[in-house]
């Protein structure tokens, strides 16, 4: 026998109204939103009668659980069941408190405890930076200490980590760097060309592009590229760890996560990240070399030799050393949000997003510090 | 006695009393381009009201052949069939009315409360009133034997224990006629696995449901199961009574029942004649 919707029928009998019940009054079926309106509707119009539950299909907890409610949770005068019926209602009975739920709050005591929790929140907030803040001071002294226990016995080092993490970090996230340093080298002299056309000065879009290009565009593309790529892993990485409680592992057999997990990742990304800038920088100079041969007729042969000429070599030293800061701290930070992640879904999702968010604002951040404090450094 | 002499007499049942019908069921599974055969024109039919429990050794594709009925990993050859419908069209919708699974860790929703957990799958429904659908996690959490304190407590707060008891709330929330429990009494102290067991069977009893369960735990097998079912050899040597079944000739069976835990165990079968 297939199961139906469930329905209700009212009729009159000698004792009465009777209201029978037919149908499946299970979860699923009641869900129909057809079925719900109508049995609801029809429940609400029935009042203290005469129940019938004999020719249901099917009842389920759920059914009866709704049943149960609509009875005002109470037996009502007269019902006529079936065993296993009384068996379930029985059991829903016994389980379901006689009164509902507490009534709601008035509108002023609910807007008033808002607003002093949010005001609350205010401090909390606070010490969440400052908690935060000490963390990452944390971090930054054990990396220190860990660097210097390195110094001390290198041979005891974790350098396959560090070459696994370089691999990870920098070899694997050549192609896709290239790819976008190219493309915003093309980009940048189509851009500039027509302006410097405007006023006769097509070779000076070698300077151009060589400072823009070698001393912000290249090491900032890369350290974002990275950070979103890399520290988004690493996070992750260290999260799941925590998930299955790897770390605890980790602390329990006396290794030290900072000298096995920050450090490698630290100094890979502090060796990686300036050769994937000077990669960067070179690839868009590339791109910007043939657009600009395209576009302004400015040749390759006169790319090459008029950019050492337009460029001073400290601008490299500049982009490199800025770079190794950038990637210390993009490690720094995955590994910092990784360290703090709960063993659940939800914590490591907002870590990382929390982590790469953090890293690419950091990035910007000491990029105009840099720019700011050497501003007579090679210009 | 032979496995056939097992086999044979199942496929007489009614049609409508059959819950899980596995037919000529191969798994292989190919790593690093070696394929390995798991289950080898492995049958097995479940029907109503059963509380079967898969014995085997590890390895022996036990949790391979739940998950098979789950129809999550898809047969290499053979046909699984649940409640009359091949395993793989069991995910769709309405699945928890049909279905429950009780996973060996549980598998809460960890961002979740544990009541939120429990009426998970009411709430999917989308259309029940959320008063109703939260009395009616409520029913099902003080079943498996919880405080209604517990209600609002996250996944990660719980004990072992308590875990299990939620996700067994949660696999029931939509009354399914079929229950799968993979490991239901593992990693659980002695007292806590013998209350568990005892909830098992009465909730067996008076939901009228059909348990397929894995588990290595001796005590829970004799104490909870109508049939055993013996994985060995890739297929099902021999299905039947726990006493048929401990009197059938194999290695793994003797090692398994009469080694000296087994004999253990033995002095339970006595006391529980409700299991023979």
């Amino acid at each position: 026998m297939e199961d139906t919707a469930p329905r209700i029928t009212q009729t009159a009998s000698a004792e009465g109204p009777c209201v029978t019940l037919l149908g499946a009054w299970t979860a699923a079926r009641l869900a129909e939103p057809a079925a719900w309106s109508a049995v609801n509707a029809a429940l609400r119009n029935a009042g203290p009668v005469q129940w019938d539950l004999r020719q249901v299909q099917s009842l389920d907890h759920t059914g009866a659980q709704l049943l149960w409610n609509a009875w005002g949770r109470k037996w009502p005068l007269k019902h006529q069941l079936l065993s296993d019926q009384q068996a379930m209602l029985d059991r829903v009975a016994s389980y379901t408190p006689n009164a509902p739920a507490p009534a709601p709050q008035s509108f002023l005591q609910r807007a008033r405890s808002t607003l002093w929790l949010k005001f609350l929140g205010l401090g909390g907030m606070l010490f969440h930076l400052f908690d935060h803040g000490k963390d990452l001071v944390r971090l930054l002294g054990q990396l220190a200490l860990d660097i210097g226990r390195l110094l001390r016995a290198p041979h005891k080092g974790p350098w396959r980590d560090v070459s696994g993490h370089m691999y990870r970090i920098g070899a694997s996230a050549m192609p896709i760097t290239a790819l976008v340093g190219f493309l915003i080298g093309v980009v940048l002299a189509y851009l500039m060309s027509q302006q410097l056309r405007q006023f006769g000065a097509d070779a000076f879009i070698v300077d151009v592009l060589g400072i823009s290009l070698i001393r912000e565009l290249g090491p900032v593309l890369a350290a974002i590229l990275i950070a979103g790529r890399s520290g988004s892993a690493i996070t992750a990485q260290i999260g799941v760890m925590r998930v299955t409680e790897e770390l605890d592992a980790m602390t329990v057999m006396g290794i030290a996560q900072g000298f096995r997990l920050v450090m490698p990742r630290a100094l890979a990304m502090a060796v990686a990240m300036p050769l994937i800038a000077v990669w960067t920088t070179l690839a868009a100079l590339l791109g910007g070399m043939l657009a600009a041969d395209l576009v302004l007729g400015v040749t390759p042969e006169f790319f090459a030799v008029a950019l050492p000429a337009a460029v001073q070599a400290s601008n490299l030293t500049l982009s490199v050393s800025k770079s190794i800061v950038f990637g210390l701290m993009i490690a720094l930070i995955g590994c910092h949000y990784g360290l703090r992640i709960k063993p659940n879904t939800e914590s490591l999702g907002e870590g990382t997003t929390a982590s790469v968010v953090t890293s690419i604002t950091m990035v910007i951040l000491v990029d105009a510090l840099f720019a700011v404090v050497f501003s007579d450094v090679g210009i | 006695m032979t496995a056939n002499s097992f086999a044979q007499p199942e496929r007489r049942q009614q049609p409508r009393d059959v819950m899980v019908d596995i037919q000529g069921l191969w798994s292989i599974f190919r790593t690093a381009g070696v394929d390995s055969v798991i289950h080898k024109d492995l049958s097995l039919t479940i029907t109503k009201g059963e509380m079967l429990s898969l014995v085997g050794g590890s390895g022996s594709g036990k949790t391979v052949l739940l998950r098979k009925v789950l129809g999550l990993n898809k047969p290499s050859r053979g046909t699984v069939t649940v409640l009359g419908k091949p395993a793989s069209e069991l995910g769709a919708e309405g699945a928890a009315s049909r279905v429950g699974m009780l996973f060996q860790h549980g598998a809460l929703f960890s961002a979740f409360s544990v009541l939120d957990n429990i009426a998970f799958p009411l709430r999917e429904l989308r259309t029940l009133p959320d008063d109703l659908v939260r009395d009616a996690a409520l029913v099902k959490l003080q079943m498996v034997g919880l405080d209604r304190k517990q209600a609002d407590k996250m996944p990660s707060d719980l004990s072992g224990g308590m875990i299990k008891r939620v996700a067994l709330a949660r696999a029931l929330i939509m009354d399914p006629p079929l229950l799968l429990l993979d490991e239901p009494t593992a990693g659980l102290d002695p007292d806590s696995a013998d209350a568990f067991c005892t909830l098992l069977r009465s909730l067996h009893r008076e939901l009228n449901l059909t348990v397929l369960m894995v588990t290595h735990d001796l005590d829970t097998l004799f104490e909870l199961s109508t049939r055993i079912a013996v994985l060995a050899d890739k297929q099902v040597i021999v299905s039947g009574p726990p006493r048929e079944v401990i009197a059938f000739p194999h290695p793994f069976i003797h090692n398994f029942f009469l080694g000296e835990r087994g004999q253990r165990a033995m002095e339970l079968l006595r006391e529980y004649p409700f299991a023979v």
